[in-house]
């Protein structure tokens, strides 16, 4: 498998935030991430992403343990994340934000010694990118500002998937959007899944996690309370889990 | 309105910004040729391009700073500082230029000036970037230290005896109507330009100063990057200093006083947002343009010389205030 998370476990000061969390994201999969507000959801996100580090169990990479010290460690391993905030420029154009820290420059003399961006190329990249993932922006040579809030998170979700190898890490990405934005924004999950990317996705909707995912992991009080297939299961049923209505039973158990 | 006609219209807004500025600029122009027939002199236009290259050095830098959403309010204390420094230099190890080359001195003085800004300035970033103060407490400190130091050398007093050799370099006009610091001026304005606008370093200014976390996050040397930018502001104030001193062939410890009102004046005229991520050096010069035939023009039709820095600060302010009206307009359309 992509990525997998053995016994992980987090605490902070007194508070046990994460308990024994065993999980898996395989290649191309969309796996969902629900549980109540408090339940360790964005705390199992950024020690994926390498914000913060595990104080227990380990993470693997292809089955070999891996630790991150920093987003920078986890992006070499191929995960991303995509933050709530969405770490956009407002001010600077579509092309522009695709490329944050990664401008390309000139071949040559232009960009070795003058350091001159290429933008035709940058543009030409970010083109074929959105294609790839069969998402259209209506001008990708406008100011983000001027973008709707889905079409933000697609370009946030776009441009981490294209720089990402294996897992895709997203917290609440519909969370403040419409319902013709929210189905936007869905189908660009599937389809970067459709990539062969793994993808970690956090909702408290449950429409939504059933309608992308293959499979949803149900945490609560910071503890796996179920892996259950998105195919078989029903809001009611993850609902129960999720308050606590029901307990561990006709689960898919993780082997270890 | 679709997306495709806001872009149109928002860079419509972009590009007409520039043409305000140079229509205003124009009319200022005339207000002052009608007032005064001397306004449209050789001497006048060398005058005020000489003042300009001094304003439009620091306005240079400023408009790095401010894109990167900092402001750097020690520009002018620290062109005086790197004036004092250089021209103590060399009148003490020097003068009299028979005993050593003028050159040599000259040439020692203008490494002096330069040296002197840019430290000043990789300590305004060191305290900014790496200590976490705030820019404007920071360069405002940096003013207070800049600027009593450069009072300090010698008591207040003007230095004269620099090369001669600097006085008349800066003092020439190529075919008679280019002074030499137009021309130094106009090729760092160049550099300036082409840095901001097509490199990596000038793209990641402005991705700093408009969203400074999606910057870090992607992995960016921010802090390395930030103290560069103050850098290069501390250096322009060094190669301010040698216009300075060139021109009027003495170092004075109150050649940049309000210097820094009028670069920040000049910027912001041109267009940028002290809030970060917007400006261009073509807007800033326009800007310095302004700011300069300003001052010069308010004295040749014989205003008082107080009124000058009462006028830059009042077109500052209501600058401010027209670009926020148009934000404002904009934003409800
Ligand atoms: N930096 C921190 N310091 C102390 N406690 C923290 C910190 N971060 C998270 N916690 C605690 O860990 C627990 C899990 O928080 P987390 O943010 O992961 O929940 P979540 O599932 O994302 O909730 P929500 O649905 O509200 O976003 C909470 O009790 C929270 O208060
Ligand atoms: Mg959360």
């Amino acid at each position: 498998m992509s990525l997998a998370l053995r016994d992980v476990s987090r605490t902070f000061g007194g508070v046990r935030a994460l308990t024994d969390v065993s999980l898996e994201v395989n290649r191309g999969e969309v796996v969902g991430l629900v549980g109540d507000n408090g339940a360790g959801k964005s705390t199992l996100l950024k020690i994926v992403a390498g914000v913060i580090q595990p104080t227990g169990g380990d993470i693997l990479v292809d089955d070999l343990p891996v630790s991150f010290h920093s987003p920078h460690d986890a992006r070499e391993a191929g995960i991303s994340a995509v933050y709530q905030d969405l770490a956009l420029a407002p001010q600077r154009d579509v092309v522009s934000n695709f490329f944050i820290g990664k401008e390309m420059l000139r071949s040559g003399f232009a960009g070795k010694v003058l350091r001159r961006l290429d933008r035709p190329v940058m543009r030409q990249r970010v083109v074929s990118e959105l294609n790839r993932m069969k998402t259209t922006l209506p001008n990708i040579d406008a100011e983000v500002r001027y973008l709707s809030g889905g079409q933000r998170q697609s370009l946030a979700i776009a441009r981490a998937a294209s720089w990402c190898e294996r897992v895709l890490l997203l917290d609440e990405p519909t969370s403040a959007l419409g319902v013709a934005q929210q189905a936007e924004v869905l189908s660009l999950i599937t389809r970067v899944a459709e990539t062969g990317i793994g993808v970690l996705f956090v909702s408290h909707q449950m429409a939504d996690v059933l309608a992308v995912c293959d499979r949803i992991v149900v945490l609560r009080l910071g503890k796996v309370v179920a892996q259950i297939n998105a195919k078989t299961t029903s809001p009611e049923e993850l609902i129960s889990y999720i308050t606590g209505a029901a307990t561990p039973l006709n689960t898919d158990t993780t082997e270890k | 309105m679709t997306t495709e006609a806001v872009t149109i219209t928002v860079k419509r807004v972009a590009g007409s910004r520039n043409l305000l500025t140079a229509g205003v600029l124009v009319a200022i122009c005339l207000v002052f040729t009608v007032l005064s027939p001397f306004f449209l002199s050789q001497a006048n236009w060398i005058n005020t391009s000489t003042t300009m290259t001094q304003i439009l050095l620091l306005g240079i830098g400023q408009t790095y700073v401010i894109i990167a959403r900092g402001i750097d309010l020690s520009a002018g204390a620290t062109l005086s500082l790197s004036g004092m420094v250089s021209g103590a230099v060399m009148y003490n190890l020097f003068a009299p230029y028979d005993t050593v080359p003028e050159g040599t001195a000259a040439l020692v003085g203008i490494i002096i000036a330069l040296a002197v800004g840019l430290l000043v300035g990789l300590v305004n970033g060191f305290l900014i970037a790496y200590l976490k103060i705030p820019a404007f407490v920071a360069t405002l400190g940096m003013l207070g230290i800049a600027s009593g130091a450069s009072y300090l050398l010698t008591n207040g007093q003007s230095l004269s005896g620099i090369p001669p050799i600097i006085g008349e370099v800066g003092n020439h006009n190529v075919v008679g109507w280019i002074p030499v610091p137009v021309i130094i001026t106009a090729v760092v304005t160049v550099i300036a330009w082409y840095v901001l606008s097509q490199t990596r370093f000038g793209e990641r200014t402005y991705l700093l100063g408009d969203n400074p976390d999606a910057v870090i996050r992607a992995g960016v040397n921010d802090r390395r990057h930030l103290l560069t930018v103050y850098a290069i502001s501390g250096l322009l104030a060094g190669l301010a200093a040698l216009v300075a001193m060139g021109r009027l062939s003495t170092a004075s410890p109150t050649a940049g006083s309000g210097a820094e009102l009028q670069a920040i004046a000049t910027v912001v005229i041109g267009g940028a947002s002290l809030y970060g991520g917007r400006g261009t050096i073509g807007g800033t010069v326009l800007g310095a343009a302004i700011v300069t035939v300003l001052l010069t023009g308010l004295i040749i039709i014989g205003v008082p010389p107080f009124w000058q820095v009462i006028t830059v600060g009042i077109v500052l302010i209501a600058a401010v205030f027209l670009d926020q009206q148009k934000e404002i307009r904009a934003a409800r359309k």
